[in-house]
């Protein structure tokens, strides 16, 4: 293989799992954009929609594009329960404790999970099949597919937030809580619609992630809502196009340290980039300097 | 002070009971009053039977490894009694619970030699046993287990090749590192492979374990390591390290990790377009369900045990008949084989007319399981090393079809 077709592919790599973290990404960004909350439950929202994929093809033999639409069902519907069942209660608590409530719900995700599930990790046969050839580089249909949605969820995210009256009112809540309110903006409603969108765009992710990897397992939300996490702080938390930049930037990363032979310090990578985001520039690279008001 | 008196005067009581084992030794009825302990039983039924301690977790988290090991040895042993006993005593067997942990498997044994066990099978996981064996190495006890792989169990200090070797214990299976040097063997010199590549979980002291032992046999062979990729545990994309083995394009590629992330690995090397015989560790067992019939055509890995061979079809026909339910893994045949070997030890013992429980007796074992030379199991023939691990040949499966097949017993040459 020729360099050029090598340094192509290893770039296809990158994209392709930056789509998935930049989805992901994206649900961390939203939620805490609008209420100031690192969701870590956010990942293993994903984990669900992977086992329903699983689960409505090989127990109830639905279609995989019927079992996909389920899954991001689910996903959403998962999400919005979460935020009404443990985040509502505690919106006027410290921040801290929803912070702690967020890791708690994660927990029970993965260990529910694990006991209704068993721990062992489930395969999905291959949703989309084949691959095509430029030059010498062998391509997966899974990437391009990935990577294509995931665009499209970005242009179909943006005209929503952009144009919208919900999108409007996203934006409002996320500028100013009690003026939002007064200026007639619903808050319970602002506030379930963003997490009904995170969670969906998570649900996209799942389906696209199980086409990618053929496997749902307890423990998959973890690391990937942990990296997708990584990816909207370097991104700049709280802006959707930085949550984009940010989760292709930390898969094209991987990419490169595993192409230049590091493959051991992948991970370590991912995080010294967090650790060096947090010193030099903690808005990230599209984040808005908040001033503090006294 | 109460309590220190009377903990003293047991020891005392401790001590001169173990005085009197060391004399009783050469004393044939001596020996054997002493060993028995509360047991008020007249040395003459004692004559008749041989005493063995069988120490597996049969409950816990890990009961799935224990139970088949627990199940296949007292099969061994009932068929041994069942056949008149050895040199016409019966096999008395001990059985003991130690929920896989270090220091129930230690009380387990003390309890044991009390009961005037000669010899112990066990135990099942590697933690366990290496507790086990440091009881047993000091009361030179013979000991083998049927399943744990680490190579400290029998090496006190593995990274020492000169180090000290616990000489009284063995074990059935084969070690981690022995099987990364048998595949790398195999690339070499059975498929002909000049350069290999690996894909490795960092982190993992077995996956770590076999890539080491690979590459250090194949550096000894002549056949180049062109790439060496690491993923992190929990880790299940590996297109990117993928690409570079695509790319090096070696003849073979290793996979020591298990069969969850293996099949998931296995499927994104062959979208890249990686074309090349894929080898796995024992770890690859049930690979089956985790990629494609396509995808896996062709894969190989070593196993501890070929299952619907000629030489276990018998035992696991028995084992079923038995316990109702088909050979559960290899952790059963390997048990069978440790029964097997621990009775020639003592066959050797009883026929020098030995006394079960006294140290010639235990010598004469421990001796006698070191030097055999090719002993036939269900799983391999067994020769032990000057570490006490077992030379055997492995067992390779190959995928066909989707299934996996055994294909034939390899010997490192």
């Amino acid at each position: 293989m020729n360099v050029l077709s090598l340094i192509f592919l290893q770039l296809i790599n990158g994209l392709q799992s930056g789509s998935i973290y930049a989805l992901v990404a994206l649900g961390y960004s939203m939620v805490y954009g609008v209420i100031l909350l690192l969701n870590f439950a956010h990942g293993d929202v994903i984990m669900v929609g992977a086992y329903m994929v699983y689960y409505s093809i090989t127990m109830f033999g639905f279609h995989p594009v019927t079992s996909m639409l389920l899954a991001v069902a689910a996903c959403t519907l998962l999400g919005v329960l979460v935020e009404k069942v443990a985040y509502t209660p505690l919106r006027s608590a410290p921040r801290l404790s929803l912070l702690i409530t967020a890791i708690g719900v994660s927990f029970l995700l993965e260990n529910g999970a694990q006991l209704l599930f068993g721990a062992d990790a489930k395969r999905v046969e291959s949703l989309i099949n084949g691959a095509f050839r430029i030059g010498e580089a062998q391509i997966s249909y899974t990437a391009v597919v990935t990577i294509g949605v995931m665009v499209l969820s970005m242009v179909l995210l943006t005209l929503l937030v952009r144009r919208t009256k919900l999108g409007k009112a996203m934006r409002a809540v996320s500028e100013d809580m009690s003026a939002a309110q007064l200026m007639g903006a619903s808050l319970n409603m602002t506030i379930m619609f963003t997490f009904a969108v995170g969670s969906a765009l998570a649900g996209i992710g799942s389906v696209l992630y199980v086409c990618a990897y053929n496997q749902a397992s307890p423990t998959m939300g973890s690391m990937l809502g942990l990296k997708a996490f990584v990816a909207a702080v370097l991104g700049g938390i709280g802006s959707i196009p930085g949550a984009m930049i940010g989760g292709l930037a930390i898969g094209l990363l991987e990419a490169l340290v595993s192409a230049v032979g590091l493959s051991g310090w992948k991970d370590a990578a991912v995080f010294a980039i967090l650790i060096i985001v947090l010193l030099v520039k903690p808005t990230g690279i599209l984040g808005k300097r908040t001033q503090e008001k006294v | 002070m109460m309590k220190k008196k009377v903990f003293a005067l047991v020891m005392a009581m401790v001590m001169v009971w173990s005085l009197a084992a060391c004399g009783g030794g050469s004393n044939n009825s001596g020996g054997n009053n002493n060993s028995s302990g509360g047991d008020s039983n007249t040395s003459g039924d004692e004559a008749q039977e041989i005493v063995v301690a069988l120490i597996t977790n049969t409950t816990g988290d890990y009961a799935n490894y224990g139970l088949p090991v627990h199940n296949a040895a007292m099969m061994y042993f009932e068929e041994v009694n069942a056949a008149g006993g050895i040199n016409g005593k019966q096999l008395k067997i001990l059985e003991y619970d130690d929920k896989a942990d270090g220091t129930e498997s230690t009380n387990a044994l003390n309890l044991a030699v009390q009961n005037g066990a000669t010899a112990v099978l066990g135990s099942v996981l590697t933690g366990a046993t290496i507790a086990l064996a440091d009881a047993t190495y000091e009361l030179n006890l013979p000991q083998i287990t049927a399943s744990a792989t680490a190579l400290n169990v029998t090496q006190i200090d593995p990274d020492d090749p000169n180090g000290e070797v616990r000489t009284n214990v063995f074990r059935a299976c084969f070690t981690d590192p022995y099987q990364g040097e048998l595949m790398a063997d195999y690339a070499y010199n059975k498929m002909g492979a000049r350069t290999a590549a690996i894909l490795y979980e960092s982190g993992s002291d077995y996956s770590e374990g076999l890539m080491n032992a690979f590459t250090a046999k194949a550096k000894e062979v002549g056949m180049e390591i062109v790439g060496s990729e690491a993923f992190a545990t929990g880790d299940k994309d590996f297109k990117a390290q993928l690409t570079n083995i695509v790319n090096a394009n070696p003849d073979v590629v290793y996979f020591p990790f298990y069969y969850a992330e293996a099949g998931v690995a296995v499927t994104q090397a062959r979208t890249l377009g990686l074309k090349q015989t894929i080898l796995g560790g024992d770890g690859f067992g049930g690979i089956k369900d985790y990629a494609s019939a396509e995808d896996l055509e062709g894969t190989i890995y070593c196993s501890g045990y070929a299952p619907g061979t000629d030489s276990v079809k018998d035992f696991e026909a028995g084992y079923k008949a038995k316990y109702n339910e088909d050979v559960p893994n290899m952790f059963a045949p390997l048990a069978y084989d440790a029964a097997m070997i621990l009775c020639k030890g003592l066959e050797a013992a009883e026929a020098k007319g030995l006394t079960p429980g006294s140290d010639e007796y235990k010598q004469t074992v421990i001796d006698t399981i070191a030097a055999m030379d090719g002993v036939a199991g269900i799983t391999g023939s067994y020769s032990f090393d000057e570490y006490n691990n077992p030379e055997k040949p492995v067992a390779m499966i190959m995928l066909k079809d989707g299934a996996e097949i055994f294909d034939a017993m390899y010997e490192m040459k």
